[in-house]
């Protein structure tokens, strides 16, 4: 039997699940339809977590504009989501009177694209704003900040679930057929059927965009490589530093960005590769990523790595053409009616996710009206977080709950609530990557040496899944094959 | 928060703070309380379930848990105040100690603070293997959790980088419930673990140890496919050219132990970058009055034995601070030809016995403890290894001033 939807999103990163937040706000059956087993498997958990100001994109196109309009309103969406953030500001250093020329030039782009607060400043102000930051002289970006891309993200497939949007995980599409009125889509061993479909699907939004009948599309995936430092550096950098970007590249340079968690991180890299989810680090881009990063911020040392990752941008600019290509937001009435098709949506889509999908909006109500869901509640919460307390309020969430009161992951001090929650939330965490990204346990310096044999304890008592059905992050990931000795 | 008051508060139920509170309680102190995050004392030796525990300290061999039990009966049996389920979230200069509990927070102002902590596992990401991410890499001591205290089998088909002892014993134990464990790679020309765990958990089961090798790519979409070795030269740079794939579905990582000194860098305790420990006196006391760290916390001990026997020299200290009397130690202590060396400060004073670890596996060397350039104490050794902790002790008349001491190890 077929589910039926008013409207199907494909993909559930920060753009699929915003687009269903925002369409939560009307009277509407959403479905979204992630591949994935658990939120947060691609690109918008692999990022630098970087609410961008909007100076680095052609004036007039979609990037600049959804880029700049994202910043303006994220105070206000943070505040309703409960999204970790801060308006640290950023430093584009520079050393040459070339560099110093392109900073002008970042400069006048961003007033131009209507973003606020540039300054240059000099030697002296930078060792202020950041004491560890290496640079001649530098482009102050008021407006930029940093975010928490797991809450973000989190925050609105939340929110979007909690006003009505369904959401289905290990559901890939593989078919999507048009009948006369209606959309069919085959996925995960299900139909659904649908009026309007979404195409959110991010790395491999090409390929759904020709199953929707829209030709003519490639992506281009871009890795780009990371280290993550110890907190224990992170008073060091107070605020993003980037060096002079170089756009034939269609990357921002090796920066360092600090998290709203305390850590640094160094990337990405810039590399086209083949496969679109070949999340591989690579000895060469290591020995590049401390070579560049050490050049502005001289502090790189071993013991201070934890951890790297990568992550891909799907990119619409191959590697010959370079740079950057306007994100496709687009209807095809012609080609594919209801239907929004959504391609190339890199950098800066976490900052414009929210745009986007009022950009999605208007162009459903272009051709059919949206009636209002007088139920939709804009609030999501998360449950405290107990390191972030002073000791009097420690105890009393402790009297409150006592298992706040067990520490779960020590080195991030993550109690067993935390885990709970992150286990009990609208869309609970079904594994083990989930319970990190939603409550950071196993993100700390040990990487999970103390906890993780408790999280598996905890994910499968809440869930009930068995060892050999439990998975550390993708499908196919599995972590055990059963018991020692049958019991 | 309202503090309790304590005389000494010891961090750690595992074998050096249980061994630090019996002899406190030996020397008839009776305000004493552990800490223990765990919900039962005993620490890493819980999940030991091999032998080849307490032949120095006991003069038998044990299990780890039967080790553990020696301390843990007693202490309970004599009433000794242990705290399960409490991990340490706040640790001040001023030695006042915040726990979280399940009741609540509880808050002590000590006068004495015993770190025993213990030690953790270096990652994956600490050494930065090029590669995937995929499941199916735990640390040795991670794999051992699940197998042993958790009844949970982590793979078939195993690699094991590092020849360190968890590694070793853990290739042995999962040949043993029915994995088939291909080889063991370690970076370095010798093996980082202790010769009887080479010849037990190895050679017995004819499990291969590579030296000079190591991991340079892992490679898997979801669960771990195989692993790249390659041969690495005298630097550790991998050699191009003889990279090897290795079908596997997990990889045991035995690539070294870190001392856990969150709390004591919370405290402003001065930490050595050698040990990753503090920096200690004969005492070991660490560089702020009445807070002192034994084992691994301490420096990464061999065998368990030589842990306990730190903790309960340390508890002497303890006693004799908290009635007001340790002497000073001027003396500074370095190392040449050895690892670090501890203490790293001494008084001249008194008979002392410092650790250290050799560099590189040596036949035939001597020890030396050198002052004004004179040699003050000094021991042959037949032959020297990294895998094992070495001891040479100084007697109070041979000190010759209050000048640095340099231990020394080389060829005879």
């Amino acid at each position: 039997m077929n589910r039926l939807f008013d409207l199907v999103i494909i993909g559930a990163g920060v753009i699929g699940s915003a687009i269903a937040r925002e369409l939560s706000r009307y009277r509407l059956k959403i479905g979204v339809l992630e591949r994935g087993p658990d939120l947060l498997g691609g690109t918008s958990a692999r990022n630098s977590g970087v609410l961008h100001a909007g100076f680095n994109n052609e004036p007039g196109s979609k990037m600049a504009r959804f880029c700049v309009e994202g910043n303006r309103a994220f105070d206000r969406i943070a505040a309703e989501l409960d999204v970790p953030y801060k308006r640290t500001g950023k430093l584009i250093v520079g050393f040459t009177a070339d560099d110093y020329d392109r900073l002008l030039a970042l400069k006048a782009r961003g007033e131009q694209n209507g973003a606020p607060g540039f300054e240059m400043v000099g030697r002296e102000r930078i060792r202020e704003l950041a004491p560890a930051v290496e640079g001649e002289f530098a482009l102050y970006s008021g407006s930029t900040g940093i975010l928490s891309p797991f809450q973000y993200t989190l925050g609105l497939a939340e929110n979007a679930a909690k006003n009505g949007a369904e959401f289905f995980f290990s559901h890939p599409v593989t078919e999507i057929t048009r009948t006369k009125d209606s959309w069919l889509l085959a996925a995960g061993g299900e139909q659904f059927e649908t009026r309007w479909v979404v195409n959110a699907a991010g790395l491999f939004a090409d390929r759904i965009s020709d199953m929707l009948g829209i030709p003519g599309y490639e992506i281009y995936p871009c890795r780009g490589e990371y280290f993550l430092l110890d907190p224990r550096l992170g008073p060091m950098l107070p605020l993003p530093a980037y060096p002079v970007p170089n756009y034939k590249t269609g990357g921002l340079g090796i920066h360092l960005t600090p998290t709203v968690d305390g850590n640094i991180m160094v990337g990405p890299s810039n590399e086209y590769i083949d496969g679109r989810e070949d999340y591989a680090v690579t000895q060469k881009v290591m020995d590049l990523l401390i070579a560049d990063g050490s050049r502005i911020f001289p502090h790189l040392k071993r013991e201070f790595f934890i951890r790297n990752f990568s992550g891909i941008r799907p990119k619409l600019s191959g590697k010959k053409t370079g740079g950057y290509h306007d994100f496709v937001i687009e209807r095809r009435d012609d080609l594919a009616p209801r239907a929004v098709n959504l391609v190339g949506i890199e950098s800066p889509g976490l900052t414009a996710a929210l745009p986007i999908a009022h950009e999605v909006i208007r162009l459903i109500r272009e051709i059919e009206p949206l009636e209002q869901n007088p139920f939709f509640d804009p609030i999501r919460r998360r449950i405290p977080s107990f390191r972030d307390k002073t000791p009097e309020q420690q105890a009393e969430l402790i009297r409150q709950n006592p298992d706040y009161g067990e520490i779960i992951c020590r080195c991030e001090t993550i109690t067993k609530a935390e885990v709970l929650a992150a286990l009990r939330s609208p869309l609970p965490a079904r594994t083990l990557t989930g319970v990190k990204y939603r409550c950071r346990a196993m993100m700390g310096r040990c990487q999970g040496g103390y906890c993780q044999t408790r999280l598996a304890d905890l994910l499968m008592a809440e869930t009930g899944l068995s060892r050999e059905e439990l998975l550390y992050s993708r499908e196919g990931s599995w972590l055990f094959t059963g018991e020692v000795h049958p019991q | 928060m309202k503090a309790v008051e304590k005389k000494i508060v010891i961090i750690g139920a595992g074998p050096a703070g249980l061994a630090a509170a019996l002899r406190l309680y030996d020397r008839g102190e009776r305000d004493i309380v552990l800490l223990e995050r765990e919900r039962e004392p005993g620490g890493i030796l819980r999940q030991c379930i091999h032998d080849g525990f307490g032949l120095t300290r006991f003069g038998e061999t044990l299990s780890g848990p039967e080790y553990a039990a020696r301390f843990t009966e007693r202490a309970v049996g004599l009433g000794l105040e242990i705290v399960t389920g409490a991990t340490v979230i706040g640790l001040t200069s001023g030695r006042v100690v915040t726990a979280a509990t399940r009741e609540g927070l509880r808050v002590y102002r000590a006068q004495a603070v015993i770190l025993a902590m213990g030690c953790r596992e270096r990652t994956r990401g600490a050494l930065s293997i090029p590669g995937r991410r995929p499941s199916g890499v735990f640390t040795a001591g991670v794999a051992q959790t699940y197998m042993n205290l958790k009844n949970t089998m982590v793979g078939r088909e195993a690699v094991i980088l590092g020849s360190g002892d968890i590694g070793m014993i853990m290739a042995r134990r999962l040949t043993l419930e029915g994995a088939h464990v291909k080889a063991v790679f370690e970076i370095q020309p010798y093996p980082s673990g202790l010769p009887r765990n080479i010849e037990q958990c190895l050679n017995d089961y004819g499990i291969p140890l590579y030296l000079s090798h190591t991991v340079t790519q892992i490679n898997g979409d979801s669960r771990l496919s195989s692993v790249v070795v390659s041969e690495v030269d005298v630097a550790r740079r991998p050699i191009p050219g003889t990279e090897r794939e290795i079908p596997c579905d997990t990889l045991i990582l035995s690539v070294g132990l870190i001392p856990e000194n969150e709390l004591t860098r919370m405290a402003g305790v001065q930490i050595d970058p050698g040990t990753a420990g503090a920096v200690v006196d004969e005492h070991y006391q660490t560089s702020i009055p009445g807070i002192f760290s034994a084992g691994n916390v301490l420096h990464v001990h061999d065998l368990v034995d030589f842990v306990s026997l730190e903790a309960e020299a340390l508890a002497d200290s303890v006693l004799e601070f908290c009635s007001g009397s340790l002497r000073g130690c001027p003396i500074e202590v370095s190392g040449e030809g050895c690892g670090h060396v501890i203490p790293q400060t001494v008084s001249g004073k008194a008979d002392v016995t410092v650790s250290f670890r050799p560099r590189r596996p040596m036949r035939g060397c001597i020890v030396s403890a050198v002052q004004d350039g004179k040699r003050i104490a000094s021991k042959r050794l037949p032959r020297a290894n990294p895998a094992e902790m070495e001891r040479l002790s100084i007697p109070a008349a041979a000190f010759l001033s209050q000048s640095p001491i340099k231990v020394v190890l080389q060829d005879d």
